[in-house]
């Protein structure tokens, strides 16, 4: 017997029509609350964003006005913390997995990154509490510094390996045909092709690491006034998000969302220099 | 879309150098079952097909031949419109059993022209029997004691049925380069379409499951129209009865095979045949 | 292992020397050079490789510390942490079972709801998308994830759950209020804030690592399908049913994802420890009993459990992701060495 090769033909386009249709929504709802943080971000923060927000520090409770100056100079400090003991940690590391990495520990490595990234922020505060904060009995910049440089690690580690292996491997077997040792080729050569790919990536990654609360909260704590010793609580501007979240006074409020523009603002370049920087191909294979 | 002049460019073995057949299209002579009139076929700004045009004759194999890149396999594509998946477009008119294709959903027209692929490629997650039931259980085909007729009537027509009569539970991924690609010519004449597509389908095959595939098409073509591309010239003159010649997108010759192996009428025929170039 | 000397790069250094015109035999160089024509690559890998070796033993260098942390509490209460719901400070008493009931329950609803919608774009970006959308809509995917979790957790505050109190909640309350899940005051502050605020937020990560493994099915696979007259959503179908394993993969990254976020879910879950079936109530979440009380802790027994708390956390999610990621990598493995 022959089936009737056209059967339920309307029935099985119409359920083709619904899925399509069903993945278009989705589409949509997915992208709503994006759109909707960004407009919101946008429309509270902007009449907050003005010079003092920048320059100066934070009022008294109840007075209006004021800034948050030394958040920002915190988020720096504790950003630079971090990048100066996650970037050579991570960067090596990376550079082994793309030129050594192609055995049983280079595989157990990029294993390891890959679960590390997938940790909770919060556990790594606690692992910075328990690792900087008990011995010194404190809390500390240093202490947040080393939170945001363990969170850093896996990604700086992966996008170094990540980029330097889109360098094609002609330019390595050029080097090394020449007569240059490996370590000069890996670093004279292949890591100088990478490296616009790396610098955003790393970037990238700085600035997602701002964005971090969690891992600051019980490390560097935040702190109202001016500092910068790394020995001593510091504020960021997540942290003063947080509080100022909860506070009840509407110009609190409308800095909260100035400092989330400001994030959402610098993760947003960020993002699309590192797209298209990565969208570059190596054209000679 | 059709002009006389285009209808009347149509290359016709059957009109114009056949002395097996007479006139075209009388009783008792093979019917055309697809036409292609003046094909032009692009991927992006390169353009694949130049212009071609083509009867296919009804329980004929039809081998397409010619050096790698000259659009052969897009032209295979063109007839089920498989190459709208790959991302082309085609301007010209093909027409099935006489009627225009193209406007109608390509859905319908893959039910009447079926392909069989370069590399075998089962569905992993199925079992044998689930292959090839596949296209009839997406026509919503049910009854299961006729579908279970209508997969063993083709494992036997894709002489696979001896080999893997006991194992049909078994994931299709598990057979052997040769048996997978019957496998894939079973699944695809189980919906019983009208036209089998062969995209060089024993490119990848070794010798022995190359010859099982060619034995296999000369028993398909007394009940489908088989059209096959294949850049192997002896495999050509072994299972075809008609043979088009394609280089740089274009059509060169078309004929009876016998005579495209023997004496071919273009002197790019005969080169690439006799292994001068390509 | 013992073989890395021998690994060692053969390329000699130097063959070219003063003039850097007169080629010098291999060997004519100083001491140094003659015994180890390598030591620079030598000490390049294994710098690298102790960095890398660095980066491997953080895990352990983690769970090791936090271990060391919480010993008080692991050793007075052992599992009965897991299974008690009295958390008394002053006392010293000590059981996580609120925190863990908020986690759980709240992850597996934003999961619920995340993971239709996820699937949705994933199949919208590996089969559907016209080329040029491809990018600018990955790219706004991508953005979603890189959001901080503070900015999510503000804007939960100020417009979703409002937006939950005045309309979702009361509509909810009145349509299905004979189900448990829907009783009791709309505050707003809740379980289902909670829940929709992750949904958001790991939408992303399911939607991206199951496209990519639909992605990574081939081609062939696709015009398969479409050759017996399939039509789109058959097609889909079928490579759906492939990519089974890497989506489940995708879920489980999703879920540790979700069990381990904390700022966004602070703000807006109502911090209060009760288990309630209703989705409308204040629950409390592991990471953010974590979030709010840690700077606060004063007692050793109570510092101990909040380490505890994070110990548990992490385990949890190195299991969810090295699993998830083990099932992701084979089959993104399997699909590209055919």
């Amino acid at each position: 017997m022959t089936p009737d090769r056209d059967a339920n033909y309307y029935w099985r386009k119409g359920k083709n029509w619904a899925a399509t249709s069903f993945s278009l929504a989705c589409v949509a709802l997915a992208l709503l609350p994006l759109f909707l943080i960004f407009i919101y971000a946008l429309m509270q923060g902007i009449s907050a964003l003005n010079l003092d927000f920048f320059l100066q520090m934070p009022k008294p409770v109840g007075e209006e006005g004021g800034g948050m100056a030394n958040a920002i100079v915190g988020t720096g400090i504790l950003i630079g913390l971090g990048a100066l003991i996650g970037l050579p940690v991570g960067i090596l590391a990376g550079i082994y997995l793309a030129e050594f990495g192609n055995n049983p520990l280079g595989v157990a490595v990029r294993f390891m990154c890959d679960v590390l990234s997938g940790i909770p922020s919060i556990v790594v505060g606690v692992v910075a509490y328990v690792l900087v904060v008990l011995p010194m009995k404190h809390f500390s910049a240093l202490a947040g510094g080393v939170a945001l440089a363990i969170l850093m690690v896996p990604t700086i580690s992966r996008t170094t390996e990540e980029m330097m292996r889109l360098v094609p491997q002609s330019y390595r077997e050029a080097g090394l045909a020449l007569g240059i040792p490996q370590w000069k080729t890996t670093l004279r050569i292949v890591l100088p092709t990478a490296l616009k790919g790396i610098t955003t990536g790393i970037l990238l990654a700085l600035a997602r690491a701002a964005g971090e609360t969690a891992p600051l909260l019980f490390t560097a704590l935040g702190n109202r006034f001016w500092s910068t010793s790394i020995m001593n609580p510091i504020g960021s501007l997540t942290v003063f998000i947080f509080d100022y979240a909860k506070a009840p006074f509407e110009d609190w409020n409308r800095q909260a969302w100035a400092a989330s523009f400001v994030l959402i603002f610098l993760i947003f370049v960020l993002s699309l220099t590192f797209r298209l920087v990565t969208r570059q191909r190596y054209d000679h294979n | 879309m059709t002009t006389i002049e285009q209808r009347n460019a149509t290359v016709t073995p059957t009109a114009v150098r056949s002395p097996e057949v007479p006139e075209s299209r009388q009783a008792g002579s093979p019917a055309v079952k697809m036409s292609a009139l003046g094909i032009n076929a692009f991927f992006g700004k390169t353009q694949a097909l130049k212009n071609v045009s083509i009867d296919i004759l009804t329980n004929r194999v039809l081998a397409i031949i010619g050096p790698s890149g000259c659009g052969k396999s897009t032209f295979l594509r063109c007839l089920n419109r498989m190459h709208e998946v790959a991302g082309g477009t085609m301007t010209g008119t093909i027409l099935l059993d006489g009627q225009k294709i193209g406007s109608e959903d390509p859905v319908l027209l893959r039910r009447r022209v079926g392909m069989v692929f370069q590399k075998p490629n089962p569905f992993p997650t199925m079992s044998i029997f689930d292959n090839v039931a596949a296209g009839l259980r997406l026509n919503g085909f049910q009854n299961r004691r006729a579908l279970a007729e209508i997969v063993e009537r083709s494992l036997r027509q894709a002489a696979l049925w001896d080999e893997v009569k006991d194992s049909l539970g078994k994931s299709g991924a598990s057979l052997s380069g040769g048996q997978q690609q019957r496998l894939c010519i079973a699944r695809t004449i189980a919906v019983s379409p009208d036209v089998v597509l062969m995209d060089e389908p024993a490119s990848a095959l070794d010798p022995l499951s190359t010859a099982k595939i060619e034995e296999l098409i000369y028993e398909l073509k007394n009940r489908f129209t088989i059209t096959i591309v294949t850049h192997n010239m002896q495999q050509a003159a072994r299972v075809s009865d008609f043979t088009a010649f394609f280089y740089l997108g274009e059509l060169i010759e078309y004929d009876q095979t016998k005579k495209m192996f023997t004496s071919p009428d273009k002197k790019q025929t005969e080169d690439y045949i006799t292994g001068r170039f390509g | 292992m013992d073989s890395r000397l021998v690994q060692a790069p053969s390329v000699s250094t130097g063959t070219l020397q003063g003039d850097g015109m007169t080629p010098v035999p291999f060997g004519a160089k100083s001491a140094i050079g003659r015994l180890m024509p390598n030591i620079g690559d030598f000490v390049f890998k294994n710098l690298t490789r102790l960095f890398a070796i660095m980066v491997f033993s953080l895990v352990f260098l983690m769970a090791f510390e936090m271990y060391r942390g919480s010993r008080l509490t692991i050793d007075k209460f052992g599992w009965s942490f897991l299974t008690t719901s009295t958390w008394d400070p002053v006392q010293g008493v000590f059981g996580a079972l609120p925190f863990i009931w908020g986690t759980v329950v709240s992850s597996l609803l934003a999961l619920a709801i995340a993971l239709p919608l996820s699937l949705g774009v994933a199949v919208f970006l590996s089969e559907l998308v016209p080329r040029w959308l491809e990018g600018p809509l990955s790219f706004m995917i991508e953005l979603l994830a890189a959001i901080p979790s503070i900015v999510y957790g503000l804007w939960g505050v100020f417009v979703m759950v409002p937006w939950l109190r005045i309309t979702v909640e009361p509509f909810l309350a009145k349509r299905f209020g004979y189900l448990p899940f829907f009783t009791g005051a709309p505050y707003g502050f809740g379980m289902l804030a909670a829940g929709l605020i992750l949904a958001v937020m790991v939408l992303p990560i399911i939607t991206s690592i199951s496209r990519d493994i639909l992605k990574a099915i081939p081609n062939l696979q696709r015009e398969a399908a479409f050759a017996l007259g399939a039509t789109r959503w058959e097609v889909t179908k079928i490579i759906l049913q492939g990519a089974k394993s890497g989506i489940l993969g995708a879920t489980l990254l999703g879920l540790g994802r979700a069990i381990g976020e904390t700022m966004a879910v602070t703000m807006v879950i109502g911090n209060r420890s009760d288990i309630s079936a209703s989705l409308f109530n204040p629950a409390y979440s592991m990471a953010s009993v974590l979030a709010n009380e840690f700077a606060e802790a004063t007692t050793d027994m109570y510092t101990n459990a909040l380490i505890e708390v994070a110990l548990l956390l992490f385990g949890v999610t190195i299991v969810l992701n090295g699993l998830a990621r083990m099932i992701v990598w084979g089959m993104t493995r399997k699909y590209k060495t055919p």
